[in-house]
C-alpha cells in the first residue's frame, strides 16, 4: 500500500501540493496526470522522501517516510525526473552500484542484473558511460536501476520521455508486465498511455485532485468519449 | 557491505575515472617539489629533517582542496543525481561520510605520492623519523578540516566556481585564525574571550605543534572535532538546498 495524508509543499506562498491524500493498493497502476507545475513531481518527491512535506506524510508498505526513511526507501524503486544518473560510470558500473546499495549479492545480484539487461535492452551499451549515452538510454538505465531489486513499488516520474515510438511500447510492455501485484505510480503527459497501462487515473492542478477514477469512466464524462477532451475541460482553468 | 564503504568506492573511483585525479596528484607533487627545494632550500638548510616540507601544506592545501571538495555536492545537485543518492534506502550520514572519506583518502594517496623526498632525506642524513610520522599525521588530519569546510560550502551552492572562492576564503580565515592578519579583524570589536576561541581555531597553530613531533591530543580532537562538526554542518545544509 501506498498510504498519502495530508501531503502538502509550500513554495514561497504558493501551494505546490495543496492537502492531498490519496492511497495506492497492491495491483493498481496509477497514472499521475496534471498540466506542467500541477504537483506532480513534488507530490512524488515528498513520497520518495527526497522532499520533506510542509504538512502530512506519506506511508509505504506500512513504513512512514518521514520516521522510518530508510525502511521505507528499500520498499520501492525510484526513477526520478529527467532519469539522473553518474555520468563518470558505465552502465555496468552503475547498475552495481545500485545492486550493492539495495543489498543485492554475490550471485542474486548478477542474475538481477543481467534480467534487468535482458529486459530493457541494455546489452549493446553494458560498457559505455552514462555521458555517452542518448536520451532514450539515459531513461531505460534509470528504469532498470527503479526494477533492480524487484521492488513491490515502482514510482516513475515521466518514464517514457524522449523515447520514440518503439521504446515507449517496450516500456509500457514492461509496466504491463509487473502490473499484476505491485503498485506502480506513474507520472506522464501521454495521455493514451495512461489508457494503454493505467488501471487508474488521477488529474491534479494546482497540487489538489480534481479526478480519480478508471481512465474509461473519466474519458466516458465527455461527448466525445476522449480522455483527453476531459483533461482539457477540467485542467484548462489551471494553465492561466 | 555496509552503505557508507559502498559509496567511499564509488566516489574514490569516480575520481580515477576521469583526468582529475591524475592532473591533481601531478600537480601536487610538482607543487611540493618546488616550494620545498626552491622557497623552502631543503639543501641549503643542510638539515636532515623535512621541515621545508611540511610547512608548505597548509598553503598547498588551502588552494587545493578547495578545488578538491568544490564539486562534490554541487555537482551532485547539478546533475540531479542527489535526487536518486538520497531516495536510496541509506541515511544522509552515510551519504556525507562516504563521501568524505572518499576524498580524505584520495588526497592521502596524494600525500603518499610524497614518500620519495622522506627516503630521500633518509639517504642524505639522519633525521628524526618520529617527528616526520607525527608531521605526516598532521598534515592528513588537516588536510580532512580544510575538505570539511569545502563541502560543507559546495553543498550550499550549485556552482562550483562560487564554492572554490568561498571555501578558498573560509579556509584562509582558518588557516592563520590565530595571527594578527585574522585576529585584528576581530579583537577591536570582540570580547577578548571570544577572540582567544577564535585564536584557538587556527589550523596553522595546531599544525605546527603535531609537525613538531608532539602528538598531544588536544590537537588530535581539534582536527577531530573541526571535520564532525562541518559535516554535520554540511548534512543539514544539503538537507536544506537539496531541492532548490
Amino acid at each position: 500500500m501506498i498510504e498519502v495524508e495530508h501531503l502538502s509543499k509550500r513554495f514561497g506562498d504558493r501551494y505546490a501540493v495543496d492537502d492531498l491524500s490519496f492511497s495506492v493498493a497492491p495491483g493498481e497502476v496509477l497514472g499521475f496526470l496534471g498540466p506542467n507545475g500541477a504537483g506532480k513531481s513534488t507530490t512524488m518527491k515528498m513520497i520518495t522522501g527526497f522532499l520533506t512535506p510542509d504538512g502530512g506524510t506519506a506511508r509505504i508498505m506500512g513504513h512512514d517516510i518521514q520516521q522510518a526513511p530508510v525502511a521505507a526507501k528499500r520498499t520501492f524503486g525510484y526513477l526520478p525526473e529527467g532519469a539522473p544518473g553518474y555520468s563518470d560510470m558505465t552502465v555496468a558500473q552503475f547498475l552495481r552500484f545500485i545492486a550493492d546499495i539495495r543489498g543485492l549479492s554475490g550471485a542474486q545480484r548478477e542474475s538481477r542484473i543481467d534480467a534487468v539487461v535482458a529486459d530493457i535492452h541494455l546489452n549493446d551499451v553494458l560498457g559505455q558511460r552514462l555521458e555517452t549515452l542518448s536520451k532514450g538510454f539515459r531513461r531505460r538505465v534509470g528504469l532498470a536501476q527503479a526494477i533492480l531489486h524487484d521492488p513491490q513499488v515502482l514510482i516513475l516520474d515521466e518514464p517514457t520521455d524522449g523515447l520514440d515510438p518503439n521504446q515507449k511500447h517496450e516500456v509500457r510492455k514492461l509496466i504491463q508486465g509487473m502490473a499484476k501485484d505491485k503498485i506502480i505510480v506513474v507520472s506522464t503527459h501521454i495521455l493514451e498511455e495512461v489508457e494503454a497501462v493505467c488501471s487508474r487515473a488521477m488529474i491534479i492542478s494546482r497540487g489538489k485532485i480534481l479526478a480519480d477514477d478508471t481512465p474509461a469512466t473519466l474519458a466516458a464524462k465527455t461527448a466525445s468519449g476522449r480522455l483527453d477532451d476531459y483533461f482539457r475541460e477540467i485542467t484548462a482553468g489551471g494553465l492561466s | 557491505m555496509s552503505a557508507t564503504k559502498i559509496i567511499f568506492r564509488r566516489e574514490l573511483a569516480a575520481y580515477f575515472a576521469t583526468p582529475l585525479a591524475y592532473i591533481f596528484i601531478i600537480i601536487f607533487l610538482m607543487l611540493t617539489g618546488v616550494f620545498t627545494f626552491y622557497l623552502g632550500n631543503f639543501f641549503a638548510r643542510g638539515q636532515a629533517d623535512l621541515q621545508s616540507f611540511f610547512n608548505f601544506h597548509p598553503w598547498l592545501y588551502l588552494f587545493l582542496i578547495p578545488a578538491i571538495a568544490m564539486r562534490i555536492w554541487s555537482e551532485e545537485r547539478k546533475a540531479g543525481t542527489i535526487e536518486l543518492l538520497l531516495t536510496l534506502p541509506i541515511t544522509m550520514g552515510q551519504a556525507v561520510w562516504g563521501k568524505f572519506l572518499a576524498a580524505w583518502a584520495f588526497i592521502a594517496i596524494a600525500l603518499a605520492g610524497t614518500v620519495p623526498i622522506w627516503i630521500t632525506v633518509n639517504y642524505l642524513g639522519e633525521p628524526d623519523n618520529g617527528i616526520i610520522v607525527a608531521a605526516y599525521l598532521g598534515s592528513l588530519l588537516m588536510a580532512g578540516a580544510y575538505l570539511a569546510v569545502g563541502i560543507c560550502i559546495s553543498a550550499a551552492t550549485k556552482s562550483q566556481v562560487i564554492a572554490f572562492i568561498v571555501s578558498l576564503m573560509v579556509c584562509f580565515v582558518f588557516t592563520l585564525a590565530g595571527f594578527p592578519l585574522v585576529l585584528d579583524m576581530f579583537s577591536s570589536w570582540l570580547p577578548a574571550g571570544l577572540t582567544e576561541a577564535i585564536a584557538s581555531l587556527s589550523f596553522l597553530t595546531h599544525f605546527q605543534a603535531i609537525a613538531k613531533g608532539v602528538i598531544d591530543l588536544r590537537d588530535v580532537i581539534f582536527f577531530a572535532a573541526f571535520i564532525a562538526a562541518w559535516l554535520y554542518a554540511s548534512a543539514i545544509v544539503i538537507d536544506l538546498k537539496k531541492a532548490d
